[in-house]
């Protein structure tokens, strides 16, 4: 038995008794490049998420609602840095990790290449797309890769507190004027099948799902994880009065779940291949932030190393 | 506005407080323009705190406005449903972020003098303005030091970051002395001890703003021709598409839940 087989072998009896990776452990380099994909797309989805919702923040329609958006928005930065430091602990650093995204070489969630039209969607982003993601995010809080778990514990807490926010939203909506009631079941309309598609391709086509799982980085397959997301939004949609836009949706008592209709695959890896309403400007944005602030991050830089000579002249002396 | 105040004091306090909660909303709303653009995303964060910090003052102040005008309204009716000429905030405030170093040097002239006031404010004989200030105040620290050090930074940094931010301190220096020329209504109260004459924090600011540039190897501007008209309502040109922006969903659909 060659040493290498050994190691594999090691490392897959590790992850069957549930023992965490760790940085300094050994791992095969292919759990090693799935993690840095997997992981920096999700750093990414965390911060190009935060324009659609940031497009709102100077529309907010109350004080309290611009305050909870902007404490929403921050969040998802936070989950950024986090994300970033979990990609740094399999030794590649942000500036590498923002480099890959900004070339358009990186991947990031494709719902953010949807436009917000309307205040609506601020409730459909949260109550949908941040629950679509916990429920994705939830099973990765005991994903084989430790600090890769540990930062989805945190993330996790915050992002069921947004989904709660977004769907306060939509229920305040609910309650309110005529034209206030068409708003929500528009950003309805607009969120739905792009939210179920966030879940990723049906397994059958999902071509990392079964290395995946094997390894313990992922726990659900995606369809699993869809139906899932369906059974239980479904019920929360009914209890304020949307309507769900599939005419194929209906309870199946003998699965015990819902059925639901055919999703438009086309559109999906369409906007995967560039072509979403706001591919374009959102990668732009960042490339702007990061362009931007070049001169600032070279001139904090510059002046900590002057400081840093400074205080060794000064011990000198 | 047809109410029946009880003095003057009292029209001269809500207006003062007017004042207060204007110009944290407005700078709020400029920093809520930052949000997912910023330089590095520990200062992106850091600007929504601060953003953050000072929404959360604008409310608290709005909130005691409303009491104070007796008209049963809310702090959102002040702060969505008046327009260009009943906002009080200072010219500073509403000028377009520009870049990173034009935000920072707005931030950190506002902040020295708030640090200032709000010293002050917090020994007030009116309670309810002296508990907001003394609250105030330990987030201002914050954003005074989070400034300051972002001009020492970017003055004594490279070469572009010290030419870009001594051209933003001469841009905007001409907005910075308004907040020692007091209003009608800070007249008033001064003059019975409920706030300070803005005018002797002149001095102090002064010197702490020129001790911070001094250690940023920058100059600070002299002899300027000082801007003002805010406190009256006489803006300069930003502050109309602000509110524009701001207020577009109240106005459109008037009194509705949100
Ligand atoms: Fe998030
Ligand atoms: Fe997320
Ligand atoms: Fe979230």
């Amino acid at each position: 038995m060659s040493p290498q087989i050994n190691l594999e072998e090691q490392f897959q009896a590790k992850i069957d008794a549930e023992i965490k990776i760790e940085p300094k452990d050994w791992m095969p380099d292919a759990y090693r490049k799935t993690l840095i994909r997997q992981i920096s797309q999700h750093a990414h989805s965390e911060i190009v998420g935060m324009l659609p919702e940031g497009n709102w923040l100077t529309r907010a329609p109350s004080l309290k609602r611009k305050a909870t958006l902007l404490a929403k928005v921050q969040d998802e930065a936070g989950h950024g840095l986090y994300l970033y430091s979990a990609v740094e602990t399999l030794g590649i650093s942000r500036l590498q990790t923002i480099e890959d995204l900004l070339s358009g070489k990186a991947k990031y969630s494709s719902i953010f290449n949807y436009p917000t039209l309307t205040w609506a969607d601020m409730g459909a982003i949260g109550w949908l797309v941040d629950g679509a993601a916990i429920m994705n995010q939830v099973p990765l809080c005991r994903t084989s890769y430790g600090p890769y778990a540990r930062a989805m514990v945190r993330v996790c807490k915050e992002e069921s507190f947004h989904q709660r926010q977004g769907y306060e939203i939509m229920m305040t909506l609910m309650n309110g004027s005529a034209e206030q009631k068409e708003m929500a079941q528009d950003a309805m309309n607009r969120w739905w099948w792009p939210a179920i598609m966030m879940f990723g391709p049906t397994d059958s086509e999902s071509s990392n799902t079964e290395q995946s799982v094997k390894w313990k980085i992922k726990r659900h397959t995606n369809d699993e994880l869809r139906q899932k997301f369906i059974d239980a939004t479904v019920p929360q949609a009914e209890y304020i009065g949307l309507t769900i836009p599939d005419k194929d949706l209906k309870w199946n008592e003998a699965k015990g779940a819902y059925d639901f209709g055919a999703i438009n695959w086309d559109e999906f890896w369409n906007v995967v291949k560039g072509n979403g309403p706001c591919n374009k400007q959102r990668l732009e944005a960042r490339q702007n932030a990061h362009n931007n602030g070049a001169w600032v991050r070279e001139a904090a830089s510059a002046y900590a190393e002057k400081r840093a000579k400074r205080s060794v002249t000064a011990e000198v002396a | 506005m047809n109410i029946a105040l009880h003095n003057d004091t009292q029209v001269a306090l809500s207006n003062y407080v007017l004042q207060l909660a204007d110009t944290n909303l407005i700078l709020a709303q400029r920093i809520c323009e930052w949000c997912g653009h910023g330089p590095v995303l520990e200062q992106d964060i850091a600007l929504s705190n601060i953003g953050l910090d000072l929404l959360g003052q604008t409310r608290s102040l709005y909130q005691y406005a409303a009491e104070l005008l007796d008209e049963d309204k809310s702090e959102d009716d002040l702060a969505y449903l008046r327009s260009e000429r009943q906002f009080k905030n200072l010219l500073l405030v509403e000028q377009p972020n520009g870049d990173f170093g034009y935000t920072i040097v707005r931030q950190f002239l506002y902040e020295t003098f708030q640090q200032l006031l709000l010293t002050e404010l917090k020994k007030s004989s009116n309670t309810q303005l002296a508990a907001i200030a003394e609250k105030s105040l330990i987030e201002t620290n914050y954003h005074y030091k989070w400034s300051a050090e972002w001009v020492i930074r970017l003055g004594d940094g490279t070469e572009e970051s010290k030419s870009r931010i001594q051209k933003s301190i001469n841009e905007i220096w001409t907005y910075s002395g308004e907040m020692f020329i007091p209003c009608a209504a800070e007249q008033l109260l001064a003059s019975i001890s409920i706030i300070p004459d803005v005018a002797a924090l002149k001095e102090a600011w002064m010197r702490k703003v020129k001790t911070v540039l001094d250690e940023a190897t920058l100059t600070m501007p002299e002899n300027m021709y000082m801007q003002q008209g805010g406190k009256t309502g006489v803006h300069t040109e930003h502050l109309g598409y602000i509110l524009a922006e701001m207020q577009y969903l109240q106005r459109q659909y008037p009194r509705q839940q949100w």
